[in-house]
């Protein structure tokens, strides 16, 4: 049953999303350092502010400031619509992640989400997919055979990669009958059946779409395409001031989006355990009415939401600065004859399962 | 149709431009060749992996490497040169500054090929401090050559732990003799200065704290599939070519041939010691690492035998001629005096002869070939410099693979500017 939420509320939660997403990207900057400094027994950044914090701030501003640079032979216009789209992508992912449930002041009831769209998992695959573009354009015309490598490889991993996850999620969408993100929040969360996150249900498929979160992205273990060692910069090699900014920005929202697709589908979202038993007992022992109830237990199901995705971010920044990368054609052999068969086989498995009677 | 035909022409014009100039210039755009598409890559003087200055030439087909063209020559110094100018014990500055990685032993060869020529018999004490300081160079260079190849792989936090652990032997070097990374260690005739109790406890600290970093880091790296993936098979050479180029150290050795300096022509007491040659068997990449990483295991026994048995005595020759007098006698002793003023003025003049004498360097058979003429100076000097001759068989070892590829094996090879080019 989904209620018609008031627009005049939900436009302010569009725009919190919006800022909150570009907030978290901007401290994922100083988080990475500050990870790889723990990671490597030293400090991170300290100097800008109490402990670093006004880092990214610097950084910004760095980059506003620096000279517009194009390198002779680059197509000015692509040069500069290569790092927009990148952004834009990144950031219209956000746009459908439940990060909250419901959430009522009076006779106003809206979601803590941008838009609730009953396909939503289409939206966030399809827009994903459209990122790149982003990096294939701007590489293409920096007008340098670095540059062009390293988007031949970007693209190349990303189709690649889609295929796999899409496979994943076509098991999630068997168990869960839904596209909805919301929809597939709320099936995690029975009342008195808390353990039913679908990671118990889809481990391999978590497992699959895990690696193809890493490929989606750009990270290390498959992170070629912007490899300093080998190509300088990849596809980032000619730019500077803030059209570098915004790749490198747009692939640490992306890194937040899906850490938060990847909680939303197989941790449970902004559930956690004992929150109807939480809720029933506000009401029932404290008398509290049920809107004000709901209200609370929505706030920290977000916080145990963001929880997760922070702790999804860690393993993605940890697992950076611990493992090599692979190589083109060997990171192409694991997407499409390991992966590929495994997803397969998890959505064949899955089908058993459930014909069985036991998903 | 007239696109073809344009096509046609255009390729003409480019075809005889080259004939016109056969030396295109490599920095000059693109020219594709229509019949392959084949783009022209250059793997720069300037380019992140590259350690050091040296420049490839790549001819690619997408990404894989049809033929290259190195080209050295960016740091070239002019040393052999400059040498003939010096006297002797300023050409140990030179040496210094060839493998910057692992400069002790630099030093220390050249140290005892004027010994050679001088006929000067070093005592026993300082031919094991020399062992130390040896060993310990060879192991940094390991170090820094192990840990580049994790770098260019894409896992950085391997090097950074190896690092700090060079941080600790930069320490022990500044005790004994002042520098950091050019060390300029040890005089003709044995060492500057004695081994001192802080820069003994320094070693026995780092003795027993680093075998445990050394372990993390093989842990990390020795099994990791993702790292076996990427150097297992790649830049392989093998034995009978690496013999026809004339590889030495590590890289010979992991082709399967076990000729170690050290062991076939012993110097400076190594035949006092208990240490095996680790030998690979495919001298691929892989090979490479795990040689260099035994080969620091080997070398932490060989300390560890040399400092339980450091002998007593003095710690140079007894050589007034090269060997600097003790400052107290310069200012008491008329015969000090002399000496001091003609070694430091360099008025001495060496002994007629030609000799060769060869060290076991980080890289391989580290060789100085001195033509002395009876003046203050040598009147020729040559470094043979194992980079110099094993770089000519890196073109060898990447065609056919891809550009990823090339990299590894650029780092594995341990290509160290400053001795490709001296």
């Amino acid at each position: 049953m989904i209620e018609l939420p008031a627009l005049g509320w939900q436009s302010i939660v569009i725009f919190v999303v919006f800022a909150l997403s570009l907030l978290i990207a901007t401290y994922c900057t100083y988080a990475e350092r500050v990870i790889a400094a723990f990671l490597q027994d030293r400090v991170g950044p300290d100097r800008a502010g109490p402990y670093g914090l006004a880092q990214p701030l610097a950084d910004a501003v760095k980059m506003f400031t620096k000279e517009e640079f194009f390198p002779g032979g680059a197509n000015k216009a692509l040069f500069v619509f290569g790092p927009c789209l990148a952004m834009i992508t990144a950031l219209m992912s956000s746009a459908v992640i439940p990060f909250g449930n419901i959430m009522n002041f009076g006779n106003n009831l809206f979601f803590l989400q941008g838009i609730e769209v009953n396909i939503g998992m289409l939206w966030v695959f399809g827009v994903v997919s459209l990122g790149v573009y982003g990096v294939m354009i701007g590489g293409w015309a920096s007008n340098n055979k670095f540059s062009l490598l390293g988007a031949i490889r970007a693209a190349s991993q990303n189709i690649s990669y889609e295929l796999a996850m899409g496979m994943a999620l076509i098991a999630v969408l068997m168990i869960s009958g839904t596209l909805s993100l919301r929809e597939i929040t709320l099936q995690q969360s029975a009342p008195g059946e808390w353990y039913m996150w679908n990671i118990v249900k889809q481990p391999l498929g978590f497992l699959i779409f895990l690696v193809c979160a890493f490929a989606e992205t750009n990270r290390t273990p498959f992170d070629l395409p912007e490899c300093e060692t080998e190509l300088v910069g990849g596809y980032h090699t000619e730019y500077s001031s803030m059209k570098l900014g915004l790749y490198l920005f747009s692939e640490y929202v992306n890194i937040f989006v899906v850490s938060a697709v990847m909680s939303v589908l197989y941790f449970g979202g902004f559930n956690f355990p004992f929150q109807y038993e939480l809720r029933d007992w506000f009401v029932s022992s404290q008398g509290w009415e049920l809107a004000s109830a709901q209200n609370l237990i929505t706030l920290l199901g977000t916080v145990g939401l963001f929880l997760k995705i922070f702790a999804f971010i860690f393993f993605f920044m940890w697992i950076r600065w611990t493992l090599p990368r692979f190589r083109y054609d060997q990171l192409m052999r694991l997407g499409w004859t390991i992966l590929i068969p495994l997803a397969v086989f998890n959505i064949v498995l899955t089908g058993g399962l459930i014909l069985a009677g036991v998903i | 149709m007239a696109v073809n035909d344009t096509l046609e022409s255009t390729h003409k014009i480019i075809e005889s431009a080259r004939e016109q100039q056969p030396n295109l210039n490599p920095l000059a755009p693109t020219v594709n060749d229509f019949n392959q598409e084949l783009t022209t890559l250059n793997l720069g003087p300037t380019h992140p992996a590259t350690h050091g200055i040296f420049q490839n030439i790549l001819q690619m087909d997408g990404e894989r490497i049809i033929s290259g063209v190195p080209t050295i020559g960016y740091i070239h110094r002019a040393f052999e040169k400059i040498a003939e100018r010096r006297p002797f014990y300023q050409i140990t500055t030179l040496t210094d500054r060839m493998n910057y990685c692992s400069s002790p032993i630099n030093n220390f060869g050249w140290h005892m090929t004027v010994e050679k020529l001088l006929g000067v018999e070093v005592p026993k004490r300082a031919q094991y401090i020399r062992v130390i300081m040896m060993e310990l160079a060879r192991i940094t260079d390991h170090l820094i050559c192990n840990g580049i190849l994790g770098v260019d792989t894409g896992a950085f936090t391997g090097f950074l732990y190896l690092m700090d652990e060079r941080e600790k032997v930069y320490e022990i070097y500044e005790e004994l003799c002042g520098a950091r990374l050019t060390t300029n260690m040890g005089r003709v005739g044995g060492m500057e200065r004695d081994l001192s109790d802080v820069a003994i406890a320094k070693l026995r600290a780092w003795l027993k704290s680093f075998p445990a970093v050394m372990r993390e880091f093989e842990a990390m790296f020795n099994r990791n599939r993702i790292f076996m993936d990427r150097i297992v098979d790649v830049g392989a050479i093998s034995a009978e070519r690496a013999l026809n180029y004339g590889f030495t150290g590590p890289n010979l050795r992991a082709a399967g041939v076990d000729y170690d300096v050290r062991v076939m022509n012993p110097y400076s007491s190594y035949q006092d010691f208990d240490f095996e040659i680790p030998v690979g068997t495919k001298g691929d990449t892989y090979d490479r690492f795990m040689v260099r990483n035994e080969e620091i295991w080997q070398s932490l026994r060989i300390i560890n035998q040399a400092l339980e048995n450091l002998p007593q005595g003095p710690y140079h020759a007894d050589a007034p001629h090269f060997y600097l007098p003790p400052k107290q006698a310069v200012y008491q002793n008329m015969e000090a005096l002399i000496y001091h003023f003609k070694i430091v003025m360099g008025e001495i003049d060496a002994p007629v002869g030609e000799v060769y004498h060869s060290v076991e360097g980080g890289n391989g058979e580290l060789g100085f070939y001195l033509v002395s003429d009876g003046g203050r100076t040598p009147y020729r000097l040559h470094f043979r410099r194992p980079c110099f001759i094993y770089y000519q068989a890196y073109t060898e070892m990447v065609v056919g693979q891809t550009l990823s590829d090339a990299i590894v094996t650029l780092s594995s090879m341990n290509v160290i500017a400053g001795e490709l080019d001296a």
